[in-house]
């Protein structure tokens, strides 16, 4: 699936390739979940990345943050670091943030410790165990709590807020540990019109300081990012574009109504 | 499942705390030890010489729970080769105790133990040298336990093994080495183990002194081994545990390594671990290779769960009460239970006797061990301490735990 048609982008000042994919190909059995995907994020980008059931979002995700390794490929990141070779917890370090499909947050956890543990800090093992509260830190963690909307719930198990509250106690752990590239998985499934209008508009404001990828099925929300717009299917891309570009694609009109 | 008491994360070295672990010290470390020394031994409240070292058994049991519940009940890691780590340490203290014996042996020799003798050994094994140094003794309790944990736990860790499956190769690892130290030629006296020691540093491990000497130790061990896994469980280290425990690859996506967090305290779990061991050895007065029976390790979670998975003081209790039990129905028992049917019926009948004679026996003690623990799993999941919690029985005046803990009982009825 190499005849990916895209829209020329209009023009604007070269900016440098954040993350780099090339002809990445992972099977599952027989099954490719990525065929020969290539895609490029520049940096300071948003972007969004639509298709099907099965298209090969999440596993795209995956390759990029550590959990799978591709079968062929290559993946790179600011031009010169190979994720293949490193795992999770050095991709994160990296500048590499996840937000999962489903909101998953520490709910055993109250939400303060949730963003505590994210907050950008010394992740070696042995300086935790003697790591001590700043009020720095404390200070940066009251800000998010306040950005996020979640100020009251301070000190309440992270298990018990609402679906809604999670999603966006995620998107703050993401926030608040500073990361370069963000990747959002679904980050509107499950919430209410008017919980998506905010998540909305908190992706728009966090992207400007850094690059965004936001994978999501709800068309309203994808339009309403305004961002340019890359269709997966079978594992690789199918077309690139504006929203309008790509929803007046016949491939892309073939692929969503009917096969 | 949330645990009541994992959320009062700080402010925990307040003086309540220390008031509450001092007057526990001074019970264990300074009330007993006066009971059993300073009064008559007629008096109806002396503890007698007998119960001291049974009491330093129950401590020891505390240290190796509080080792298990630092692994299991904080990172989910369930161990069930803790045994295997109690039973190295043991045999660390047991090889420096069967050293001090020298001449005194049945068999008079000054540098080989008796079995060794027996079985025409003509030197030393190499791995037998130095332990007649009490220095290189302790450093061998640290150091063997806590390599071994070290190694096995960096394969299993780096590989990612986790849940049921590392609980089943820890039990494997046990039950190895059970098989290894069975034999003969492995030179720590095989089935027999370490036995019929004479002294300990210069005292005779016979003596009441030496006795309430270690029973003394132990309770040390005890409250610095409780300090260690309190100050690791309220530190961040210790919410990072926990946060591995319900979403493991969120943490990984954070940019901590899961694998050097769970490496580091479950190699301190096992240093704990065999501490406990090398303190309970000269208590007992003997180390066989049963004590790596794949059975121990498991009541060792038994104790943990019924005291209170993820609490550490529900460990230590667990692991008193369930060996108090556990020596009062086979040792005390089926006398003072037939005396309770009859109380309760007027007069013992001959099939409640068969009964109760029938159950409560100490080959039966397994049976009754695993009933306790399903039960406990089902009716009251957060075990002692949580049902503790849910009456309020420790709530001190005052010094209520902070709002999320109200919610806590709900949900443990919601799940009972």
């Amino acid at each position: 699936m190499s005849d990916a048609s895209t829209e020329l982008a209009e023009p604007r000042p070269a900016r440098d390739v954040l993350l780099y994919l090339n002809g990445v190909t992972v099977s599952f059995d027989g099954f490719k979940a990525l065929n020969d995907l290539s895609l490029i994020v520049e940096d300071g980008e948003l972007r969004t990345i639509i298709g099907p059931n099965g298209a090969g979002k999440t596993t795209m995700m995956d390759v990029v943050t550590g959990k799978t390794r591709p079968d062929t490929g290559e993946v790179f990141f600011r031009g010169n670091e190979d994720l293949t070779r490193l795992d999770e917890a050095a991709i994160a370090n990296l500048g590499i943030g996840r937000k999962f499909q489903r909101p998953t947050v520490f709910e055993n956890l109250t939400v303060f410790d949730n963003l505590d543990l994210s907050l950008a800090d010394t992740r070696s093992t042995w300086r935790t165990l003697f790591a001590r509260q700043t009020p720095e830190r404390r200070e940066r963690i009251e800000a998010t709590l306040s950005r996020i909307g979640l100020s009251a719930q301070s000190g309440s198990l992270a298990g018990a807020l609402s679906h809604g509250q999670k999603q966006w106690l995620e998107i703050g752990m993401l926030l608040i540990h500073d990361r370069q590239l963000l990747l959002l998985d679904e980050p509107v499934a499950g919430l209410t019109d008017r919980e998506t209008e905010e998540t909305a508009a908190l992706i728009l404001d966090l992207a400007r300081d850094r690059t965004i990828v936001v994978v999501e099925h709800d068309m309203a929300f994808v339009r309403s990012l305004g961002a340019r717009v890359t269709v997966l299917h079978e594992g690789s891309v199918l077309a690139e574009g504006s929203i309008d570009y790509v929803q007046n694609h016949p491939r892309v009109i073939e692929v969503y109504l009917g096969r | 499942m949330a645990d009541a008491t994992q959320i009062d994360t700080r402010g925990a070295w307040g003086p309540g705390f220390w008031l509450k672990f001092a007057a526990t010290g001074l019970v264990l470390a300074v009330i007993v030890p006066a009971l059993n020394r300073g009064v008559s031994p007629n008096w109806f409240i002396a503890v007698p010489d007998y119960i001291v070292p049974l009491l330093g058994k129950y401590l020891c049991y505390a240290i190796l729970a509080l080792s298990l519940d630092l692994i299991w009940g904080y990172a989910g890691i369930l161990s069930l080769g803790q045994g295997a780590f109690f039973a190295l340490g043991g045999y660390c203290m047991g090889m420096y105790l069967m050293r001090q014996i020298g001449t005194r042996g049945v068999y008079q020799n000054p540098v080989l133990p008796d079995f060794m003798v027996f079985l025409q050994y003509k030197e030393l094994p190499w791995f037998w040298y130095g332990f007649d140094h009490f220095a290189w003794a302790l450093l061998m309790i640290v150091l063997v336990p806590g390599l071994l944990a070290f190694v096995f736990g960096w394969l299993a860790f780096r590989s990612r093994v986790s849940g049921v499956y590392l609980s089943i190769i820890t039990q494997a690892m046990t039950y190895a080495l059970l098989l290894a130290f069975f034999r003969n030629d492995m030179g720590f006296g095989g089935n027999n183990g370490l036995t019929d020691y004479k002294d300990i540093i210069g005292w005779d491990v016979h003596s009441p002194g030496t006795r309430l000497g270690l029973y003394i130790a132990s309770v040390v061990g005890l409250g610095a081994a409780y300090l260690l896994c309190r100050y690791i469980t309220r530190s961040k280290l210790g919410r990072v545990l926990m946060a591995l425990r319900d979403a493991e690859s969120r943490v990984r996506f954070l940019g901590y390594s899961a694998t050097n967090a769970k490496l580091l305290v479950f190699t301190v779990s096992a240093v704990l671990a065999g501490i406990a061991g090398a303190l309970y050895v000269p208590q007992v007065g003997i180390i066989n290779p049963s004590e790596f029976s794949p059975g121990n390790s498991i009541e060792i979670a038994i104790w943990v769960s019924v005291g209170g998975r993820g609490t550490l003081v529900g460990a230590a209790i667990g692991a008193v009460l369930v060996n108090l039990a556990k020596s009062w129905l086979t040792a005390v028992q089926p006398e003072s239970w037939l005396f309770l049917v009859s109380w309760l019926h007027g007069s013992a009948h001959d099939a409640g006797e068969w009964l109760i004679r029938g159950i409560f026996r100490a080959e039966n003690w397994q049976f009754i061990l695993g009933a306790l623990f399903i039960g406990m799993t089902l009716l009251f999941p957060q075990g002692i301490v949580g049902l503790a919690h849910r009456f309020h029985w420790l709530r001190w005046r005052g010094r209520a735990a902070p709002p999320p803990v109200d919610d806590k009982p709900i949900a443990a009825e919601e799940q009972a």
